[in-house]
């Protein structure tokens, strides 16, 4: 079974909401966007205190070349444009809406009939989804239509769906891709077309036997694409590893996919572009798996942006007495968050609640030199090398060592014997060293 | 609900690998070697390898305690590992103060100067053998003979290692077939009934542990197959030259410290080096040093001086062959 090649580790799946099916929750009675959702620039808001918003009404505009629209999730007033703090732990600019009823904008259609026949050209999809606002659904949240625009000179051969889901836990990718199966292809047909190629590749590992063999049945009706079972390994779906396991071919350091004739793209992501293109909704909601070992209902919500974290969690059956961590997303890239009235954002996956005792780090020891941080770490690199040299402040051997080309995937934390902070000094050095090198450009 | 979220940043997740896990799993892996010494070489053995983890475990503690005035961390077990492994490198007969004195160095010299735990350059239980095999050169190579007297402390009977007839051997000038007479039979050498270090003689109990190690993900085979295969094929080479002159590749492979040094002394996490590469050429050198001494050097062994010698090499080695990285060489056929 495919795979790719060097490092990787495994973590314990504890995939414990992947038989609940997709629930959706109850409106807020307040909801909070923030306005930076994305990777790039924050948007800029063009509503004002007291405007009476529609579902999916454009409320805040794309400010640069990397960044997106954002929607309103809810229909109501707004009640003003003020600081809150969101998933990153800081105050930011956040639009705050009044709930009132739930009126969307007459040109979505929310029904489920599946559309299929795609109408639109090249250029208007890529054109739809800009304003539809999608952003990167596994969690990176880069603006889709930017990854869409392939650079002159390049061409792309083949589209890669990252239906991996190698974060322990999470499953809201494993729901969608059983429960939106053909919206999911025609959403992958209608990337295929943005990109012009004639083939897509749905890689899943396999310990999600029922999705593959779901797709799989599935694929047989939609020309080009082939379902891409893998073998369970953290951290398969960092885009990189994907492409290796997938079409076997390494995309250089420094470059992006499409460098290989590769654009790759998330499962989230594919469905938001079904029902951007097909069904004219912008991104108002997505699918956010609420788990933990102590959640009493471990489950799959389809969320409106701007919903508190706090309602998820009742939903799931309020929060467990020993909780001492959440965090936003998966265990190993996932960010612990500092409140439980943080907003779920387009790029929030899972809502993941640690015990008490599992919150805490273990104790630190000396670097025992055991090699085992080299040989899981799926760049190549030397993670303790580069974590000594950011501990002594050494930029430009860090950037030797290779530190920017480090995917932050935590597999050199999570296996280190002696419990060093690996990932934690290498974050630093590679900012330090971004600066310097964009410095250097200027 | 506790009133504080703990924030930190990712991965939340720690594998089940620790600092203790591995170094009582080394531990563990060294007990058929540590039990077989007890039962050729009686009570001496136990006394000798208690003495040795103690010393080891009281100089870590009194030196953090009251030189580096850390918070003492002998309870992580490297320091047992020391003690141990220094034992199972000298003779059962060897007089108690000298095994102290080899623990001094050990632990003080060879690990504590440089800062402890994983900062050492030289793995601290050869430095502490080698110490005391040149102060003490005939205390150190003067072997009770396995299954006698395993209850009384003092032995009458002692005699050299079977790489020592070997090269005496044949500084005498007496034939290689008149040598084997003299040289216990493979299998006594593949059980360990066979004079030598506590730890050195049983082929098939540090085998035993070594298998337990790389099972447990300790360590990997990388450093001691190139080691063992190195030395199997150059005294091979060199007995297909001249079988009169050296003996055959099987007896290397069994005779002396071979297999205790591959396994347990060479693959130390702390001095050995970080990419399988530079395994494999750590390995490399380990096993051409040894033959070198092993044949022409003046010591009947090779294998602590060829180790240690390498480990003085690691950073270098560390510095020549990283691991290759992602991306770095593009093949995209």
């Amino acid at each position: 079974m495919k795979t790719f090649k060097i490092g990787g580790v495994h973590p314990k799946e504890n995939k414990l909401s992947e038989k609940s099916p997709i629930k959706v929750l109850a409106l807020p009675k307040t909801a909070i966007i923030p306005l930076s959702q994305n990777l790039g620039a924050p948007s800029n808001p063009i509503v004002n205190k007291g405007d009476k918003v529609k579902v999916g009404q454009l409320i805040a505009e794309s400010s640069s070349f990397i960044s997106s629209h954002i929607h309103a999730p809810v229909s109501g007033t707004i009640a003003k444009i003020d600081e809150a703090i969101d998933s990153s732990g800081y105050k930011r600019k956040s639009i705050f809406i009044d709930v009132e009823g739930d009126e969307w904008l007459e040109n979505i259609d929310k029904s489920n009939n599946l559309i299929s026949d795609i109408r639109f050209s090249k250029e208007e999809i890529i054109a739809k989804i800009k304003d539809a606002g999608i952003v990167g659904l596994g969690g990176a949240t880069f603006p889709t239509h930017v990854k869409l625009m392939i650079p002159k000179g390049k061409k792309a051969e083949c589209l890669i769906i990252n239906g991996v889901e190698c974060e322990p836990y999470l499953t809201s990718d494993h729901r969608l891709m059983i429960e939106k199966g053909d919206e999911l292809m025609v959403g992958i047909q209608i990337i295929m077309k943005s990109i012009e190629v004639t083939k897509a590749y749905i890689g899943i590992e396999n310990n999600k036997p029922d999705a593959i063999e779901h797709l799989t049945n599935l694929s047989k009706k939609y020309n080009g694409i082939e379902i891409c079972p893998l073998k369970v390994k953290y951290p398969q779906g960092g885009e990189k590893q994907l492409i290796k396991a997938i079409i076997g071919r390494e995309v250089p350091s420094g470059k992006l996919p499409i460098e290989v004739g590769c654009v790759v793209q998330n499962v989230g992501t594919a469905y938001a572009v079904y029902e951007a293109v097909q069904k004219n909704k912008p991104l108002i909601e997505r699918v956010v798996t609420v788990t933990g070992k102590s959640v009493k209902n471990p489950t799959n919500l389809l969320t409106r942006i701007g919903t508190p974290v706090s309602l998820l969690l009742d939903e799931a059956g309020s929060l467990p007495d020993d909780s001492g961590k959440i965090i936003n997303g998966g265990p190993m890239m996932g960010k612990a968050v500092n409140s439980l009235e943080i907003p779920v954002v387009k790029g929030m996956s899972g809502l993941l609640v640690m015990p008490e005792k599992e919150s805490k780090r273990v104790a630190i020891y000396n670097c025992i030199r055991c090699a085992k941080c080299v040989s899981v770490c799926p760049m190549g690199l030397s993670p303790y090398l580069i974590a000594q040299t950011s501990e002594i402040n050494k930029e430009e051997m860090a950037e030797i060592h290779g530190v920017m080309d480090c995917i932050e995937c935590g597999s050199c934390s999570f296996t280190c014997p002696s419990g060093r902070p690996l990932l934690d000094n290498i974050r630093i050095s590679k900012n330090k060293v971004g600066q310097i090198i964009r410095a250097r450009l200027k | 609900m506790t009133n504080t979220l703990t924030v930190s940043g990712s991965p939340h997740l720690h594998g089940d690998q620790n600092v203790k896990k591995i170094m009582w799993g080394v531990v563990m892996a060294l007990i058929p070697a540590t039990l077989v010494s007890f039962w050729y070489f009686g009570i001496g053995a136990l006394i000798i390898t208690s003495v040795a983890i103690v010393s080891c475990i009281i100089f870590e503690y009194l030196i953090q305690k009251f030189i580096l005035k850390q918070a003492p961390s002998v309870n992580d077990g490297s320091a047992v590992i020391t003690g141990l492994l220094l034992a199972l490198n000298v003779p059962s007969n060897l007089p108690i103060w000298m095994m102290v004195i080899g623990a001094i160095v050990a632990i003080g010299v060879a690990k504590m100067t440089f800062g402890g735990l994983g900062k050492n350059p030289l793995n601290p239980a050869l430095v502490g053998r080698v110490f005391m095999l040149i102060s003490f050169p005939v205390d150190m190579t003067s072997w009770p003979l396995p299954s006698v007297n395993r209850t009384v402390l003092v032995d009458a009977l002692t005699g050299p290692t079977t790489l020592g007839v070997v090269k005496e051997g044949l500084a005498k000038g007496d034939s290689m077939s008149d040598i084997t007479t003299k040289i216990p039979s493979y299998v006594d050498m593949f059980i360990g009934n066979m004079g030598g270090s506590l730890g050195e003689v049983s082929a098939l109990a540090i085998i035993l542990g070594g298998i337990y190690m790389i099972f447990r993900k300790i360590i990997t085979w990388h450093i001691p197959v190139s080691f063992i295969l190195t030395v199997f094929i150059f005294t091979g080479i060199l007995y297909l030259i001249n079988p009169n002159l050296y003996i055959d590749p099987v007896f290397h492979l069994l005779a002396g410290g071979l297999m205790l040094g591959a396994i347990f002394m060479a693959t130390d996490m702390v001095t050995s080096p970080m990419s399988k590469t530079g395994m494999l050429i750590f390995g490399l050198g380990c096993g051409l040093l040894t033959v070198l001494i092993r044949v022409w050097g003046a010591y009947p062994e090779g294998v602590s001086f060829a180790i240690l010698i390498m480990n003085a090499v690691v950073p270098l080695i560390n510095k020549g062959f990283k691991p290759k990285k992602f991306g770095e060489v593009i093949n995209n056929g």
